[in-house]
Protein backbone atom coordinates (compact mmCIF):
# COMPACT_ATOMS: atom_id res chain seq x y z
CA UNK A 1 0.00 0.00 0.00
CA UNK A 2 2.69 2.48 1.01
CA UNK A 3 4.57 2.35 -2.32
CA UNK A 4 1.25 2.98 -4.05
CA UNK A 5 0.63 6.12 -2.01
CA UNK A 6 4.19 7.27 -2.58
CA UNK A 7 3.84 6.97 -6.29
CA UNK A 8 0.53 8.81 -6.25
CA UNK A 9 1.98 11.71 -4.30
CA UNK A 10 4.99 11.83 -6.56
CA UNK A 11 2.66 12.09 -9.50
CA UNK A 12 0.63 14.86 -7.92
CA UNK A 13 3.83 16.74 -7.09
CA UNK A 14 5.08 16.32 -10.62
CA UNK A 15 1.90 17.65 -12.16
CA UNK A 16 1.83 20.62 -9.85
CA UNK A 17 5.33 21.55 -10.89
CA UNK A 18 4.47 21.23 -14.51
CA UNK A 19 1.35 23.37 -14.11
CA UNK A 20 3.21 26.14 -12.33
CA UNK A 21 5.94 26.38 -14.90
CA UNK A 22 3.74 26.36 -17.95
CA UNK A 23 1.88 29.38 -16.59
CA UNK A 24 1.88 31.92 -19.47
CA UNK A 25 5.04 33.66 -20.54
CA UNK A 26 6.38 34.29 -17.11
CA UNK A 27 9.80 35.73 -16.90
CA UNK A 28 11.64 36.42 -13.68
CA UNK A 29 13.13 39.55 -15.18
CA UNK A 30 9.74 41.18 -14.82
CA UNK A 31 8.10 41.75 -11.47
CA UNK A 32 4.51 42.57 -12.13
CA UNK A 33 2.72 45.02 -9.86
CA UNK A 34 -0.08 43.44 -7.86
CA UNK A 35 -3.67 44.48 -7.57
CA UNK A 36 -6.79 43.14 -5.91
CA UNK A 37 -9.00 43.90 -8.88
CA UNK A 38 -7.03 42.39 -11.74
CA UNK A 39 -9.46 40.05 -13.46
CA UNK A 40 -8.05 36.71 -14.53
CA UNK A 41 -8.55 36.49 -18.28
CA UNK A 42 -11.88 34.95 -19.26
CA UNK A 43 -11.60 32.45 -22.04
CA UNK A 44 -9.09 32.75 -24.81
CA UNK A 45 -7.77 36.16 -25.74
CA UNK A 46 -8.08 36.80 -29.44
CA UNK A 47 -4.76 37.22 -31.24
CA UNK A 48 -2.73 38.19 -28.20
CA UNK A 49 0.54 40.04 -28.51
CA UNK A 50 2.55 40.26 -25.33
CA UNK A 51 4.73 43.28 -24.73
CA UNK A 52 6.97 42.78 -21.74
CA UNK A 53 8.61 45.84 -20.29
CA UNK A 54 11.57 45.54 -17.94
CA UNK A 55 12.34 47.90 -15.07
CA UNK A 56 15.03 49.75 -17.02
CA UNK A 57 12.83 50.53 -19.98
CA UNK A 58 13.56 47.76 -22.46
CA UNK A 59 11.06 45.53 -24.19
CA UNK A 60 11.56 41.78 -23.94
CA UNK A 61 10.72 40.42 -27.34
CA UNK A 62 11.66 36.99 -28.65
CA UNK A 63 14.12 36.52 -25.83
CA UNK A 64 15.97 39.76 -26.46
CA UNK A 65 15.79 43.16 -24.84
CA UNK A 66 15.01 45.87 -27.35
CA UNK A 67 14.86 49.61 -26.59
CA UNK A 68 11.30 50.96 -26.59
CA UNK A 69 11.88 53.15 -29.65
CA UNK A 70 12.89 50.21 -31.80
CA UNK A 71 9.94 47.92 -31.27
CA UNK A 72 8.03 49.37 -34.22
CA UNK A 73 9.59 46.88 -36.66
CA UNK A 74 8.77 43.77 -34.66
CA UNK A 75 5.27 45.05 -33.97
CA UNK A 76 4.78 45.70 -37.66
CA UNK A 77 5.65 42.05 -38.29
CA UNK A 78 3.19 40.92 -35.64
CA UNK A 79 0.58 43.07 -37.31
CA UNK A 80 1.35 41.56 -40.71
CA UNK A 81 0.94 38.10 -39.24
CA UNK A 82 -2.42 39.04 -37.77
CA UNK A 83 -3.59 40.58 -41.03
CA UNK A 84 -2.34 37.53 -42.97
CA UNK A 85 -4.40 35.32 -40.66
CA UNK A 86 -7.47 37.32 -41.68
CA UNK A 87 -7.93 38.99 -38.36
CA UNK A 88 -8.46 42.62 -37.59
CA UNK A 89 -5.69 44.38 -35.63
CA UNK A 90 -8.43 46.44 -34.01
CA UNK A 91 -9.68 43.33 -32.27
CA UNK A 92 -6.31 41.93 -31.35
CA UNK A 93 -5.32 42.36 -27.73
CA UNK A 94 -1.96 43.72 -26.72
CA UNK A 95 -1.07 42.32 -23.32
CA UNK A 96 1.19 44.72 -21.48
CA UNK A 97 3.30 42.99 -18.87
CA UNK A 98 5.32 45.78 -17.39
CA UNK A 99 7.55 45.69 -14.36
CA UNK A 100 6.22 47.69 -11.42
CA UNK A 101 9.37 49.80 -11.43
CA UNK A 102 9.28 50.67 -15.13
CA UNK A 103 8.63 54.27 -16.09
CA UNK A 104 4.98 54.99 -16.72
CA UNK A 105 6.12 57.06 -19.69
CA UNK A 106 7.77 54.06 -21.32
CA UNK A 107 4.58 52.04 -20.92
CA UNK A 108 2.68 54.88 -22.53
CA UNK A 109 5.13 55.00 -25.40
CA UNK A 110 4.72 51.28 -26.01
CA UNK A 111 0.95 51.76 -26.03
CA UNK A 112 1.29 54.74 -28.35
CA UNK A 113 3.40 52.79 -30.84
CA UNK A 114 0.81 50.01 -30.78
CA UNK A 115 -1.99 52.52 -31.33
CA UNK A 116 -0.22 53.97 -34.34
CA UNK A 117 -0.21 50.47 -35.84
CA UNK A 118 -3.94 50.18 -35.34
CA UNK A 119 -4.19 48.20 -32.13
CA UNK A 120 -6.95 49.29 -29.79
CA UNK A 121 -7.41 46.65 -27.14
CA UNK A 122 -4.95 46.63 -24.33
CA UNK A 123 -4.76 44.46 -21.27
CA UNK A 124 -2.58 45.77 -18.48
CA UNK A 125 -1.43 42.73 -16.62
CA UNK A 126 -0.97 42.54 -12.86
CA UNK A 127 -0.71 39.88 -10.23
CA UNK A 128 -4.01 39.14 -8.57
CA UNK A 129 -3.70 39.49 -4.81
CA UNK A 130 -6.95 39.47 -2.90
CA UNK A 131 -6.77 41.68 0.25
CA UNK B 1 4.74 5.49 7.18
CA UNK B 2 7.44 8.12 7.51
CA UNK B 3 7.71 8.22 3.73
CA UNK B 4 4.08 9.08 3.46
CA UNK B 5 4.39 11.85 6.04
CA UNK B 6 7.32 13.35 4.16
CA UNK B 7 5.48 13.09 0.90
CA UNK B 8 2.54 14.87 2.48
CA UNK B 9 4.82 17.60 3.76
CA UNK B 10 6.37 18.13 0.34
CA UNK B 11 2.94 18.15 -1.19
CA UNK B 12 1.64 20.85 1.12
CA UNK B 13 4.79 22.93 0.88
CA UNK B 14 4.39 23.02 -2.87
CA UNK B 15 0.69 23.82 -2.77
CA UNK B 16 1.23 26.83 -0.55
CA UNK B 17 3.90 28.07 -2.87
CA UNK B 18 1.70 28.59 -5.89
CA UNK B 19 2.45 31.74 -7.81
CA UNK B 20 -0.29 34.35 -7.59
CA UNK B 21 -2.46 34.17 -10.70
CA UNK B 22 -2.21 36.99 -13.19
CA UNK B 23 -5.10 39.19 -14.08
CA UNK B 24 -5.77 41.89 -16.61
CA UNK B 25 -7.19 45.36 -16.73
CA UNK B 26 -8.80 45.67 -20.10
CA UNK B 27 -8.43 49.11 -21.54
CA UNK B 28 -9.75 50.19 -24.91
CA UNK B 29 -7.73 53.01 -26.34
CA UNK B 30 -8.25 53.96 -29.95
CA UNK B 31 -5.80 56.42 -31.42
CA UNK B 32 -6.51 60.10 -31.69
CA UNK B 33 -9.16 60.60 -29.08
CA UNK B 34 -8.40 62.97 -26.30
CA UNK B 35 -9.97 65.64 -24.19
CA UNK B 36 -8.98 68.18 -26.86
CA UNK B 37 -12.06 67.07 -28.74
CA UNK B 38 -15.11 69.11 -27.83
CA UNK B 39 -17.41 66.86 -25.79
CA UNK B 40 -20.93 66.17 -26.98
CA UNK B 41 -23.77 67.64 -25.02
CA UNK B 42 -24.67 64.26 -23.62
CA UNK B 43 -21.15 63.35 -22.74
CA UNK B 44 -19.78 63.90 -19.29
CA UNK B 45 -16.42 65.61 -19.09
CA UNK B 46 -13.77 63.02 -18.27
CA UNK B 47 -12.38 62.83 -14.76
CA UNK B 48 -8.82 64.05 -14.86
CA UNK B 49 -6.46 62.25 -12.57
CA UNK B 50 -2.98 63.65 -12.34
CA UNK B 51 -0.15 61.64 -10.83
CA UNK B 52 3.00 63.57 -10.09
CA UNK B 53 6.35 61.92 -9.53
CA UNK B 54 9.65 63.01 -8.05
CA UNK B 55 12.98 62.35 -9.74
CA UNK B 56 13.15 58.83 -8.33
CA UNK B 57 9.81 57.89 -9.82
CA UNK B 58 7.98 57.64 -6.52
CA UNK B 59 4.55 59.12 -6.29
CA UNK B 60 4.71 62.73 -5.15
CA UNK B 61 1.09 63.78 -5.40
CA UNK B 62 -2.32 62.88 -6.73
CA UNK B 63 -4.99 65.25 -7.87
CA UNK B 64 -8.42 64.74 -9.33
CA UNK B 65 -9.94 67.44 -11.51
CA UNK B 66 -7.39 69.85 -10.10
CA UNK B 67 -8.11 69.14 -6.44
CA UNK B 68 -5.40 67.49 -4.37
CA UNK B 69 -6.16 63.97 -3.21
CA UNK B 70 -4.57 62.38 -0.15
CA UNK B 71 -4.02 58.83 -1.33
CA UNK B 72 -5.52 56.14 -3.52
CA UNK B 73 -8.20 55.36 -0.90
CA UNK B 74 -9.30 58.99 -0.99
CA UNK B 75 -9.22 58.91 -4.80
CA UNK B 76 -11.46 55.83 -4.77
CA UNK B 77 -14.01 57.59 -2.55
CA UNK B 78 -14.05 60.70 -4.70
CA UNK B 79 -14.45 58.70 -7.89
CA UNK B 80 -17.18 56.64 -6.19
CA UNK B 81 -19.17 59.74 -5.30
CA UNK B 82 -18.61 61.17 -8.79
CA UNK B 83 -19.91 57.93 -10.31
CA UNK B 84 -22.90 57.89 -7.96
CA UNK B 85 -23.85 61.43 -8.95
CA UNK B 86 -23.46 60.53 -12.62
CA UNK B 87 -25.62 57.43 -12.24
CA UNK B 88 -28.33 59.38 -10.42
CA UNK B 89 -28.46 61.90 -13.22
CA UNK B 90 -29.29 59.11 -15.65
CA UNK B 91 -25.90 58.43 -17.16
CA UNK B 92 -24.62 54.88 -17.40
CA UNK B 93 -21.25 53.56 -16.32
CA UNK B 94 -20.18 53.52 -19.95
CA UNK B 95 -20.43 57.32 -20.06
CA UNK B 96 -17.97 57.92 -17.27
CA UNK B 97 -14.49 58.46 -18.61
CA UNK B 98 -11.27 58.96 -16.81
CA UNK B 99 -7.97 60.28 -18.03
CA UNK B 100 -4.70 59.56 -16.34
CA UNK B 101 -2.02 62.15 -16.71
CA UNK B 102 1.28 61.11 -15.22
CA UNK B 103 4.89 62.18 -15.15
CA UNK B 104 7.27 60.26 -17.37
CA UNK B 105 9.43 58.92 -14.56
CA UNK B 106 6.55 57.67 -12.43
CA UNK B 107 6.86 54.01 -11.48
CA UNK B 108 4.33 51.91 -13.36
CA UNK B 109 3.08 50.29 -10.15
CA UNK B 110 1.38 53.59 -9.30
CA UNK B 111 -0.56 53.45 -12.55
CA UNK B 112 -1.86 50.00 -11.63
CA UNK B 113 -2.71 51.27 -8.14
CA UNK B 114 -4.57 54.22 -9.64
CA UNK B 115 -6.48 52.00 -12.07
CA UNK B 116 -7.30 49.64 -9.20
CA UNK B 117 -8.59 52.57 -7.17
CA UNK B 118 -10.87 53.92 -9.88
CA UNK B 119 -12.08 50.80 -11.65
CA UNK B 120 -14.01 49.33 -8.77
CA UNK B 121 -14.49 48.90 -5.08
CA UNK B 122 -15.09 45.91 -2.90
CA UNK B 123 -18.01 46.01 -0.53
CA UNK B 124 -18.59 42.89 1.58
CA UNK B 125 -16.56 40.93 -0.90
CA UNK B 126 -18.71 42.11 -3.78
CA UNK B 127 -17.05 43.99 -6.58
CA UNK B 128 -18.84 47.17 -7.55
CA UNK B 129 -17.62 48.40 -10.88
CA UNK B 130 -16.89 52.07 -11.31
CA UNK B 131 -15.00 53.61 -14.17
CA UNK B 132 -14.66 51.41 -17.24
CA UNK B 133 -13.22 53.83 -19.75
CA UNK B 134 -9.71 54.74 -18.86
CA UNK B 135 -7.27 56.51 -21.12
CA UNK B 136 -3.91 58.18 -20.87
CA UNK B 137 -3.20 61.79 -21.64
CA UNK B 138 -0.67 61.78 -24.50
CA UNK B 139 2.89 62.35 -23.37
CA UNK B 140 3.96 65.93 -23.50
CA UNK B 141 7.56 65.49 -22.69
CA UNK B 142 10.20 63.06 -23.80
CA UNK B 143 12.88 62.05 -21.32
Amino acid sequence: MTPMIDVTFQLITFFMFVLNFSEAEQDERIQLPSSQLAKPAEGVVEAPITMQLTADGGVLYAGEIIPVDEIGGSLQRERDIIVAADKDPKRATVIVRADGRANAGDVQRVIQICQELGFQQFALRALYKPD
Amino acid sequence: MIDVVFQLMIFFMLTFNIIAPEGDFDVRMPLGKSSAEPPDDLQLPPIQVRLAADDEGTLAGISMNGEPVLDFGDLRQRVASFVDVALESGASLEDVELEIDCDYELNYINIIDAITAVSGRLEDGQLIEMVKKISFVPLQRQP
